[in-house]
């Protein structure tokens, strides 16, 4: 058993159409860490370039944001579930402007 | 010409319903958690809907069919055929009307006994805080980002719920915000993404019953909120993700240092929020990348004269099935990986649906070091307006 990440549909084209990654991790931000050295291309979609968490993204475990838990030293156990949920705004016409 | 009904409910809180009403709404009626006392509660409260689209078309027509007393419609475009595919309250014969009145003839062939208004108008500071104020309950069914913030900030400013539901292709959020002592959307993302930073559009569209389900469950998160009933989902946070059909629920806290509910609040009246949800860009592409272009049509005499142009097609794979010039077919997010399979000795001629993402293959061409490189002004949209018809628009 290990630590589930699911991946968000936004982001799933930068993680090889992946909907989750399971890793062995003590922490989020291990896994999060092990997430974007697998898919490079999320990470500057999960990361400012400081390797701040983005703002319009948030992280929960197993339901609990981890802002209000110990942030990216949240720790994980076996069986645990990370989901990352980002910022989405379609609504009315969720149009190709393109 | 508001019938007596209607006159009513927007004056002073209606005690009675007619018998006609209570035959429409006998099946809320028999049910105890529901009764006279909470369809008069329905038919008292009023209800504003920010945007009739594709959420906002299950939100107008349950609420209508529920018989909430006062609907109001706010928004600005018209309705456009590829709206269709999932805004249900209109059919192809309310294509090119405004959607705001093409929705209120809907709902009110529903329900002739509500009061639905339409306001044809965009959503702005300027307009939102005296437009909310008259509602008990707001509905977010928008589509960007300067309009969420705006709708959040009117609730909150006014102490008013505001009921959220988003979505993007098959996931879609559902929450409420607003109410006292819970969270806001700013507790909830402080800052919108940067323009560039989305998903490419490539990646978007959406299937459209999916607006269909979170609609519904706006609808039904509004209707608990004006009977008092039920477990709202202001401090949770509902994510449906339509292919694999589940749903979760996180939780939401209230952030106690959010500028606009927390303890110390920094804002205490509507901002600029074009400029709020824009100020990030500083990693976003310029709007208007300024690359070397080709209109279609010269473009097709240099065709015709034989010019040897590369053609490349910075689309994705299913867009390429639907019509295509016979580019050579690179999706941009693999570009910089497939750099190797253009020629920069030959001129290349790059082009996507409408010009944008394939101003931006240009530009990280140049950068590259590619000289000879034009970007399809209006892609291939220009292409079948201008030299080709036959070719379908999407």
């Amino acid at each position: 058993m290990s630590v589930r990440v699911i991946i968000p549909t936004p982001l799933r084209a930068y993680a090889g159409k992946r909907e989750s990654a399971e890793f062995q991790v003590k922490t989020v931000g291990e896994a999060l860490m092990r997430l974007t050295r697998e898919f490079d291309d999320l990470r500057k979609h999960l990361f400012t370039e400081e390797g701040n968490l983005r703002s319009f993204v948030n992280v929960y475990v197993n339901g609990e944001d981890i802002r209000y838990l110990s942030k990216e030293n949240t720790p994980t156990k076996d069986g645990d579930t990370i989901s990352i949920i980002p910022s989405i705004a379609g609504g009315s016409g969720c149009g190709s402007d393109v | 010409m508001a019938s007596k009904a209607q006159t009513a409910a927007t004056d002073k809180a209606v005690q009675t319903l007619t018998n006609e009403e209570i035959l429409r709404y006998s099946r809320h009626l028999i049910m105890p958690e529901v009764g006279m006392d909470g369809q008069l509660k329905l038919k008292n409260a009023k209800v504003l809907l920010i945007g009739t689209g594709g959420l906002g078309a299950p939100l107008g027509l349950y609420l209508a069919a529920a018989g909430v007393g006062r609907l109001g419609l706010v928004d600005f475009d018209v309705v456009d055929f590829t709206n269709l595919q999932r805004q249900v309250t209109f059919g192809t014969s309310d294509v090119g009307k405004p959607k705001s009145e093409a929705a209120r003839a809907r709902l009110s062939n529903l329900n002739p006994d509500i009061n639905v208004e339409a306001f044809e108008r965009r959503l702005t500071t300027e307009n939102a805080l005296e437009l909310f104020a008259d509602f008990d309950v707001i509905v977010d069914g928008t589509d960007n980002f300067p309009t969420r913030y705006l709708v959040n900030d009117a609730c909150i400013l006014l102490g008013k719920p505001n009921v959220y539901g988003s979505i993007f292709r098959f996931e879609g959020q559902v929450t409420v915000f607003g109410t006292p002592g819970g969270p806001c959307y700013r507790c909830l993302y402080p800052e919108p993404p940067p323009p560039g930073l989305v998903p490419s559009c490539a990646e978007g569209g959406v299937l459209g019953v999916l607006p269909g389900i979170v609609g519904s469950i706006q609808a039904m998160e509004t209707i608990k909120l004006l009977l008092g009933s039920g477990e709202s989902l202001a401090g949770r946070l509902l994510l449906f993700d339509a292919l694999p059909m589940k749903f979760r629920e996180f939780n939401l806290r209230k952030n106690p240092d959010c500028p606009i509910c927390g303890n110390q609040r920094t804002i205490h009246k509507l901002i600029d929020y074009n400029e709020f949800c824009g100020a990030r860009g500083e990693e976003a592409p310029t709007p208007d990348l300024r690359v070397p272009e080709i209109a279609a049509r010269e473009f097709k005499a240099r065709l015709d004269r034989g010019d040897d142009l590369l053609i490349l097609d910075v689309r994705e794979p299913h867009e390429y099935q639907i019509c295509n010039l016979q580019g050579h077919l690179i999706p941009l997010g693999e570009l910089p990986r497939r750099l190797h399979e253009l020629d920069s000795s030959r001129e290349i001629v790059a082009h996507c649906r409408s010009g944008k993402r394939s101003a931006e293959a240009v530009d990280f061409l140049r950068k590259a070091g590619f000289r000879k490189i034009l970007n399809l002004k209006g892609g291939i949209l220009a292409w079948s307006d201008e030299v080709d018809p036959s070719v379908p628009k999407y």
